[in-house]
């Protein structure tokens, strides 16, 4: 299955007439039944403006946006949505805050009345403390969701056999954590995510816990094949120049999983010819 | 519904909030009085005449956009309006 995720005919080295900008531009994402060229898909979260949020999303290159649903609140001013519109971004909704399925499904279905779309990210959260994922209440939601007919991209901690359960159960995606949200700890447990991702038939994302350009550029090298942030863009000390960073890590990343990076070796391979060096015998 | 009375609903609906003739709903989490007969629209409109990106649900239910006029409001009732905001 990895073989077959990693075939990009984009990056074949071998065609000549095929630029950088060209294969670049054929790598598309498909989610969900739709193509994207983009792998970074951002948060709104913890923006300090519109206006930052509004450089950082552009600076990211991002094609889609997750926004949350809440009380509507009439002495807020401007709005997420029309920035969203505005940017051509495709419009995420999540469940964030919900802590049961049945929370979770009634969020989904009022974002799709809100918003105009049957796509969801998926996220039901145990406690306040870590919001780490519940995976009963998640896997219960994701069933539901499905069977009335939402594109499910679910939240979920690393975990392989969970991961497979909710592919079964029909969701688009996977959403398997690199750390707790907000932490920018990385990727806790690198072995778990390339597990999942060896036995996905569907996109896997890797959501939550990025913290710096790096970590996003190793989600892509173990193969995910997209990743979701948004803190380590917007309460980074300046938002704009970190989205370009990640927009550049993610794409890094991306090419050097295609690539294929060298095995890990105990000892040294030499680069240089090891005969006829100066002072060597003959 | 409408405990200690007739049965019967005032119509037209007029706004009195004299005990016993407004009914009691909660929007947003905060407790409303609304005439008998009120909808899920007037409801609505107690927050916000923009209704761009907004959802209704009626006790747990979504009410969708078409039938925020035709669906009328109970004693008790729970009415969540929602928008999408920052997130995620």
């Amino acid at each position: 299955m990895a073989e077959e995720r990693d075939a990009n005919p984009a990056y074949d080295t071998q065609d000549p007439a095929m630029t950088e900008d060209r294969r670049l531009m054929q790598d598309t994402l498909i989610l969900g039944g739709e193509k994207f060229g983009s792998r970074l898909i951002m948060g709104t979260g913890g923006a300090p403006s519109l206006e930052v949020l509004d450089q950082a999303l552009a600076a990211s290159g991002t094609e889609i946006t997750t926004v949350a649903m809440r009380r509507l609140d009439p002495a807020a001013g401007g709005s997420v949505l029309d920035l969203l519109r505005r940017r051509g971004v495709k419009v995420l909704p999540n469940t964030a805050g919900c802590f049961t399925a049945g929370e979770a499904v009634l969020t989904a279905r009022l974002a799709r009345e809100a918003l105009g779309t049957d796509w969801v990210k998926l996220e039901v959260i145990s406690d306040e403390r870590t919001l780490l994922p519940d995976p009963i209440e998640t896997f219960d939601a994701a069933e539901r969701l499905v069977a009335d007919g939402f594109v499910v991209l679910p939240y979920i901690g690393d975990d392989p056999a969970l991961a497979r359960r909710l592919e079964q159960a029909g969701c688009a995606a996977v959403m398997p954590l690199g750390a707790p949200i907000g932490s920018g700890l990385g990727i806790r447990n690198p072995h778990n995510i390339e597990l999942i991702v060896e036995a996905a038939t569907v996109p896997v994302i890797l959501d939550a816990g990025i913290g710096t350009a790096s970590d996003a550029a190793l989600a892509m090298e173990l193969g995910c094949d997209a990743v979701l942030l948004a803190s380590a863009v917007t309460r980074a000390r300046k938002p704009g120049l970190m989205a370009m960073a990640m927009r550049e890590a993610v794409t890094a990343g991306r090419m050097a999983r295609l690539a294929g990076r060298i095995p890990r070796r105990r000892y040294a391979e030499a680069s240089s010819p090891m005969i006829e060096h100066v002072g060597g015998e003959r | 519904m409408n405990e200690g009375g007739t049965g019967l609903l005032p119509w037209p609906p007029v706004r009195d909030t004299r005990p016993g003739n407004a009914m009691k709903v909660t929007i947003n989490g905060a407790p409303h009085d609304l005439p008998p007969g009120s909808t899920v629209a007037q409801a609505v409109q107690e927050l916000t005449s923009a209704v761009a990106g907004v959802a209704v649900a009626l006790n747990d239910e979504v009410v969708r956009r078409g039938a925020w006029q035709s669906t009328t409001l109970g004693e008790n009732d729970r009415v969540e309006v929602l928008t999408a905001v920052q997130g995620g």
